[in-house]
């Protein structure tokens, strides 16, 4: 479980994230969802702590990390699996040297065990043969895929995923989300994952955090989200044609009950 | 003041790259991967410099020293001192600076925008250390190497010229490389080779590790990286040579 209290952070003066109060929770695909420029990157990367914040606490199991100082708070970050917006894989890494590098620093595993749980988390994200390629050799898809099977080779308690499918056709993204589902129940992890995907929230959205103007504006499951009379979220949820024709289906069969 | 800011943002990264690293192999790969990259790479671009800079050198000292007075011999050994006091370790290092210096800077700085460096801090990995030791410690071991490599590569220029134009025999080129020789002027050669290799890849990843923005941004920083390292590189050639040769 992840909570945060008052969060606030600004950059030069200029205030992203205002009073930030969230819980996500353990085994639970949690959503923040939020307009491009919201401040979803923001939030997630001050909850990981690679942005300082000006203001609030961010507890990880009632274990406030604001509070820790840079070593304790590398014990956490072993537990914490994030894959980014654009993947960040090392470019000068190979797909297994990529995966494998969280195990070369933290594990105390034989060669051989590494490379079984490297082909292990490949095999989980359904690529084969990649071993060799180096990142730029990738499709979008693969990138991501890779960044996932990096994410969770030491098993972490917290996955956070930053628009772990944009840029991906729906087919791939579909895939992509199950998979993170799938892990997140499997082996019970904290995920929190940044979207502004409906297909997406309506697929795997447990619980939702929609932001606006930097603030919380709303919080629910996918089946509350489309009963929602809260304007700014109708606005965004149904600027997309799947949520409209969704929403269409829902009056339909209203008016005919 | 914003010149105090840079000074202290560099010290304070450069003890973040000296902490104690977490895994000592993992550093040791990546040293020997750096001396490749950084450094074999280099060789050819050395020899290339080297050769034509010693022949050049005896070309004009042939030229200019066209006096029954002076030795032939005295051409042989205003090349040596030349290359070894200057060309080998700082106009290679000016070199070095353009080319290793912007292209740690660019990387460095890649990784940053694209967020490779986060996703280091992430896994709790010091990024600083992990990304920028390597470098630092393979430039400052393999510079020095460098250095004596031009130094032959220079002489045996001068060689060269010697013979291909006929402009002095190359015998008294050869004496005159002996003449009056100090392996001192060696050893301070190469402690400023070292001294400078530490200044490109600090001051290069110091440039790049700060990046921040899109590609434009990186472009920047590896110009500056580069127009730094070089003012560097002069500043502390007047310092080492105060303090070694006088
Ligand atoms: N390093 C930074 N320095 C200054 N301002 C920043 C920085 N990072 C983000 N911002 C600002 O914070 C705001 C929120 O950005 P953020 O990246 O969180 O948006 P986002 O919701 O992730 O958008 P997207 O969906 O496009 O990724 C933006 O207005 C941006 O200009
Ligand atoms: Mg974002």
């Amino acid at each position: 479980m992840i909570r945060t209290e008052h969060l606030v952070k600004s950059f030069d003066g200029r205030v992203v994230l205002d009073d930030i109060n969230a819980e996500f929770d353990k085994g639970k695909t949690n959503l923040i969802i939020g307009q491009s420029g919201s401040g979803k990157t923001v939030l997630l990367k001050s909850i990981v702590g690679l942005f300082p914040i000006d203001s609030g606490k961010i507890y990880y199991n009632d274990i406030c990390y604001t509070d820790l100082n840079f070593k304790e708070r590398k014990e956490i970050r072993k537990d914490i699996g994030m894959i980014f917006q654009g993947g960040a894989l090392l470019d000068s890494s190979t797909v297994e040297e990529n995966v494998r590098l969280p195990l070369d620093l933290f594990s105390t595993m034989t060669p051989a065990e590494k490379l079984d749980r490297v082909n292990f988390c490949l095999d989980r994200v359904n690529l084969h043969d990649a071993n060799r390629l180096y990142p730029s050799e990738l499709s979008g898809g693969m990138v991501k895929r890779v960044a996932i099977a990096r994410a969770i080779v030491l098993n972490p308690k917290y996955l956070f995923c930053d628009e772990p499918n944009s840029g991906l056709d729906p087919m791939t993204s579909v895939v992509i989300d199950n998979l993170i589902k799938e892990i997140t129940e499997e082996y019970q992890i904290t995920t929190i994952i940044n979207t502004h995907d409906m297909n997406s929230v309506m697929e795997i959205g447990e619980k939702i955090i929609f932001i606006h103007d930097g603030k919380k504006w709303w919080e629910g499951t996918k089946h509350d989200i489309m009963q929602s009379n809260n304007k700014e979220l109708n606005d965004f949820v149904f600027a997309s044609a799947m949520a409209k024709r969704a929403k269409m289906n829902a009056e339909t069969c209203e008016k005919r009950a | 003041m914003k010149l105090f800011e840079l000074i202290g943002k560099y010290f304070i990264l450069m003890s973040k790259v000296f902490s104690r690293p977490e895994k000592f192999y993992i550093y040791r790969r990546r040293i020997f991967d750096e001396m490749d990259a950084l450094g074999f790479n280099s060789i050819g671009i050395v020899a290339i410099v080297s050769v034509f800079m010693g022949a050049v050198i005896t070309l004009q000292m042939a030229i200019n020293l066209e006096s029954p007075f002076i030795p032939k011999s005295l051409i042989g050994y205003a090349t040596r001192e030349s290359m070894f006091l200057e060309f080998s370790s700082t106009v290679v290092a000016l070199i070095l600076a353009g080319k290793v210096g912007s292209n740690i800077a660019s990387e460095i700085g890649t990784m940053r925008i694209t967020e490779q460096i986060d996703a280091l801090e992430i896994m709790g990995v010091n990024s600083a250390s992990y990304l920028i030791l390597p470098k630092i410690v393979s430039m400052v071991f393999f510079f020095p190497f460098l250095t004596i490599f031009s130094m032959a590569v220079g002489i045996f220029g001068g060689y060269l010229i010697s013979i291909a134009t006929g402009i002095l025999n190359p015998e008294s080129y050869l004496d005159g490389l002996w003449y009056d020789f100090r392996p001192y002027s060696i050893t301070y050669s190469l402690i400023k080779a070292a001294v400078f290799g530490f200044l490109i890849t600090s001051i290069s990843g110091f440039y790049g590790y700060f990046a921040r923005g899109n590609s434009l941004e990186v472009g920047r920083a590896s110009t500056k990286a580069v127009v730094v390292s070089s003012i560097f590189i002069l500043i502390f050639n007047l310092i080492l040579t105060q303090l070694f040769l006088i």
